[in-house]
């Protein structure tokens, strides 16, 4: 009934049957489709390494540095390394799916149900990305303080036990749910001026959009790497 | 689907998002005015006051986007649609 007061479709789905399992067909594609363009930039970009960086090259070298930038300012400089790869693999993979999202006018593409948008407005997508970091951070404590890692349930006081458990929980729904909220309230503002006022007016919600999905992939990954710091320090 | 139920939740849906903007606008009106505050003193921190204001506004605005998710669901996935 609602889907008719409004031209917008929230929770149609392209359904595809893989194995007895249930898959959204659309998000699969859009997230491949990122894969694969962040994978053809970094193998270009690294493909013919010089000692003086041009072009593509020197694209590829200031995202890194943007992205181990994110990494060190949360973990500090003794050891950021190792964490590169994971938040600068979750900040490219959330930015390039929230541009991909609002950039390219994947309406002129007709699908049998549901429409190509960004990945990141599905809540199985985010979820996967914040399961990611729990893990993760789960994963750096023990490696650096094995069993003692529990040691931080009970700080500062055994009092704070529950709210400490709860923490864990809290986290990945916090970060998973700030993320698919942003992306799709974008998209539902963005498609309801649409249907408004179709010229125009849309544009700046569009650009404004287009900023906070770039922060949003930002806050993402910072998060993450904050969560890792707290674990390993 | 009953009409009651339909009306109460897209009642409850705006109530849920416009309560839930009221918290995160103030503090974010709050945080904005320290933000600027510490940029006339100190021009030469631009950076990283951008930088940590950004991260904090984002940090609230989540809240008022816990209630989207929750007028959303009403809207769009209501549970007792039946």
């Amino acid at each position: 009934m609602f889907f008719s007061l409004a031209a917008v479709e929230v929770g149609t789905h392209l359904y595809w049957e893989i194995a007895g399992l249930t898959v959204h067909g659309q998000v699969l594609l859009v997230t491949w489709l990122v894969i694969a363009i962040i994978l053809s930039i970094t193998v270009l970009g690294t493909l013919k390494l010089e000692q003086v960086p041009k072009g593509l090259q020197n694209f590829v070298e200031a995202v890194y540095e943007y992205v181990s930038g994110i990494a060190k300012d949360q973990l500090g400089e003794a050891e950021y390394r190792p964490w590169v790869p994971f938040v600068g693999t979750l900040f490219l993979f959330i930015f390039v799916a929230n541009w991909l999202g609002a950039l390219v006018p994947w309406k002129l593409i007709h699908l049998p149900e549901g429409e190509l948008a960004a990945p990141t407005n599905d809540i199985n997508t985010t979820v996967a990305l914040s399961l990611l970091t729990s893990l993760s951070y789960f994963y750096g404590g023990f490696k650096v303080k094995g069993l003692g890692f529990f040691a931080r349930y009970i700080s500062p006081t055994p009092i704070f036990l529950p709210i400490n458990i709860l923490e864990d929980f809290t986290k990945p729904l916090s970060l998973s749910f700030r993320l698919f909220g942003n992306i799709l309230a974008d998209e539902i503002v963005v498609s309801v001026l649409c249907l408004l006022v179709p010229l125009l007016v849309p544009l700046p919600v569009m650009v404004l959009g287009l900023f906070a999905s770039s922060v949003q992939a930002l806050v993402f990954a910072t998060l993450s790497a904050a969560y890792i710091a707290e674990s390993v320090e | 689907m009953n009409p009651i139920i339909s009306g109460a939740s897209v009642i409850a849906a705006g109530l849920a998002i416009g309560l839930a903007a009221i918290g995160p606008g103030i503090g974010q009106g709050t945080a904005a005015a320290q933000a600027v505050e510490g940029l006339a003193r100190q021009p030469e921190a631009e950076g990283k006051i951008r930088g940590t204001l950004l991260l904090s506004l984002a940090f609230m605005e989540s809240l008022t986007i816990y209630g989207l998710v929750v007028a959303l669901c009403l809207l769009f996935a209501n549970p007792f649609a039946g």
